[in-house]
């Protein structure tokens, strides 16, 4: 068994009781990459030295100053999140020879401060756009349960780290579903939090309005703990909510005794597989067993998110990546023959082709004589979509369905076809253009023995219930207690 | 009928700071055509009087003072960029 089957209390324990080192829990995330990673290619960057020279300072706290909230657990670092001395690349050929942002991201200075130890950063589809890591442009992840398939995106190596074991936990970004997609095709648990919840000061800005980090575990329990470790309101992200953070760990009972459930009709309807179906359902009795109720409900503009999404997230992004200049960092082209030039050519060879799309898409939707056509009409149902969860979320507790419409789909599958790879995301995406908290937990496998994620979704700043909902879920099922059978078994 | 031409498509390349070839204002042509078909769903919704959503928390302006402090070393900055000169971050000619 690998030490990262224990849970986060269980390591600290052991780690306090000195039965196991910093030193060796991160020589196990080396070995273990050294095993795997050439087939599941999560990571970009390795933090090696770094990493063993900070579990050898942890180690000599370890029994008596020990008690900081991730104490010498080994985390992997989606990189289109900056860290101070370590590169960060956002799967970009652009920022190829970024080797030092700096400064570290807000939630980055805060694993720091609860002494987790960052292993490395982790792969991507190329600045988070993408649903299969394909669009990465040094290597596309695959899926630790056959790697044959995608781990899914944009976080794929993220969630496929953590499947794979390779770190203990780890940090992913979501704009439209890219912690919730992979962690429920690698079958580990992601949660999105409420917009606002975690400072986005140093996560490379995709879609601002959209864009949150979270966690990915392996459990639920961890997943609150890192959840509240990064958390909070932060000067340096006006956007940051300026609100209480709970103890989420504290919500964690096992108790859904009368809790009641909205499954939206439309989570369930064509374009959603049998088997996920069927998981879902026999997810839904399980809640029944434990004493909460469901019902049918209906979020009539769910069918309208991918567009609206698609159109404000790529006008967000095309004025983000404006800031892609070769000026300041980053790769600058060699054949320049004036300013102009140089910035037209250093984008086109940094830039790959999903990237370019989604600018131009943006530029489209925000260029004059098409703003309000597409733009505004766009913000204007972002409006109804949203209006759509807090009307139903003002007489249940969550609403849960699918994560996905159907698990992993293989490599090369979908990669040249950009509206169907975009379907993939359609019951995360309405999520995060209504700005709550969503989780997915594994809830079954398909025939050909890939994960299925359940998605459970909570009102603004109620992570709370999202957790202690999936929480009980899980501690009432084991799927959570699979593993890969990658590079041998790990046992 | 298409919604964006192949003309557009360099337009919007040139507007976005994009060099694209003839074979990716092709490809691009019909990539961006289909989306943009997709996303006219949207015209099936009377969005007559619907307020557009810029951004989900109800955020009022935030202010802070303007105050200085320290961040980023001068020289660390330029050493990330890929030309500088005296102090200062080094491009090509502006003027064509």
């Amino acid at each position: 068994m690998s030490l990262f089957d224990y849970t986060l209390k269980e390591l600290q324990e052991k780690l306090h009781n000195k039965e196991i080192s910093v030193t060796e829990l991160v020589e196990e995330s080396y070995q273990r990459i050294e095993a795997v990673d050439g087939e599941v290619k999560a990571f970009l960057t390795l933090n090696k030295e770094q990493a063993l020279k900070q579990a050898e300072e942890l180690d000599a706290a370890r029994g008596s100053d020990d008690t900081e909230a991730l104490f010498g657990l080994p985390i992997g670092v989606k990189d289109n999140i900056v860290t101070n001395g370590l590169r960060t690349t956002c799967a970009s050929q652009f920022l190829d020879n970024f080797i030092n942002p700096l400064y570290d991201a807000t939630v980055v200075e805060k694993l720091a401060n609860a002494k987790a130890v960052t292993i490395g950063k982790l792969n991507m589809d190329e600045f988070a756009m993408g649903s299969s890591n394909e669009n990465s442009s040094y290597y596309a992840t695959r899926n630790p349960w056959n790697t044959d398939y995608v781990p899914g995106g944009s976080s794929g190596g993220s969630a496929a780290a953590v499947a794979a074991g390779e770190v203990f936990f780890s940090l992913g970004s979501d704009t439209g579903g890219s912690i919730r997609q992979p962690a429920a095709f690698c079958g580990v648990v992601g949660l999105k939090p409420t917009y606002g919840r975690v400072s986005r000061f140093g996560l490379v800005a995709f879609a601002s309005s959209l864009d949150q980090i979270g966690p990915v575990t392996r459990t639920v329990e961890d997943n609150a703990y890192l959840l509240e470790a990064i958390s909070g309101h932060d000067k340096m992200d006006a956007t940051s909510a300026d609100v209480d953070v709970p103890k989420f760990t504290e919500a964690l009972t096992g108790d859904v005794k009368g809790l009641r459930i909205a499954v939206p009709k439309e989570y369930l309807s064509e374009g959603v597989s049998e088997e996920v179906k069927e998981a879902v359902m026999s997810a839904l009795r399980k809640y029944e067993e434990l004493g909460a109720t469901w019902e049918e409900v209906s979020l009539p503009h769910s069918k309208y998110a991918v567009a609206t999404y698609y159109l404000i997230a790529s006008s967000e992004a095309s004025a983000n990546l404006a800031r892609f200049d070769g000026v300041r960092y980053g790769v600058r082209t060699q054949n320049a023959e004036s300013m102009l030039d140089m910035f037209k050519r250093s984008r086109s060879e940094g830039f790959g082709d999903e990237v370019k799309r989604r600018i131009m898409l943006g530029t489209f939707a925000l260029s004059s004589g098409y703003y309000d056509a597409y733009y505004k009409k766009a913000q204007q149902v972002r409006t109804l979509i949203k209006n759509d969860f807090e009307k139903v979320l003002e007489d249940y507790d969550v609403i849960i369905g699918p994560t996905t419409p159907t698990p992993a789909f293989k490599v090369g599958e979908i990669v040249d076809d950009p509206l169907t790879m975009y379907a993939n995301d359609i019951l995360t995406i309405p999520v995060n253009l209504a700005g709550v908290p969503g989780i997915s937990v594994p809830c079954g496998f398909s025939s050909e023995g890939l994960p299925i994620g359940l998605q459970i979704i909570g009102k603004h700043f109620d992570e709370s219930t999202v957790y202690r909902t999936a929480h009980a879920f899980e501690q009432a099922t084991d799927f959570h207690k699979q593993r890969p059978s990658l590079g041998g078994a790990q046992s | 009928m298409s919604r964006i031409s192949k003309e557009e498509v360099k337009h919007v390349a040139n507007l976005a700071r994009l060099a694209i070839s003839e074979k990716e204002a092709d490809m691009f042509t019909k990539q961006l055509d289909d989306i943009i078909t997709y996303a006219e769903q949207l015209n099936e919704l009377d969005t007559t009087g619907v307020e557009p959503t810029t951004h989900v928390l109800d955020l009022k302006n935030v202010m802070r003072k303007d105050e200085p402090r320290k961040w980023l070393e001068k020289e660390d900055v330029l050493n990330n960029a890929p030309d500088h000169k005296d102090g200062q971050f080094k491009v090509p000619s502006i003027l064509e």
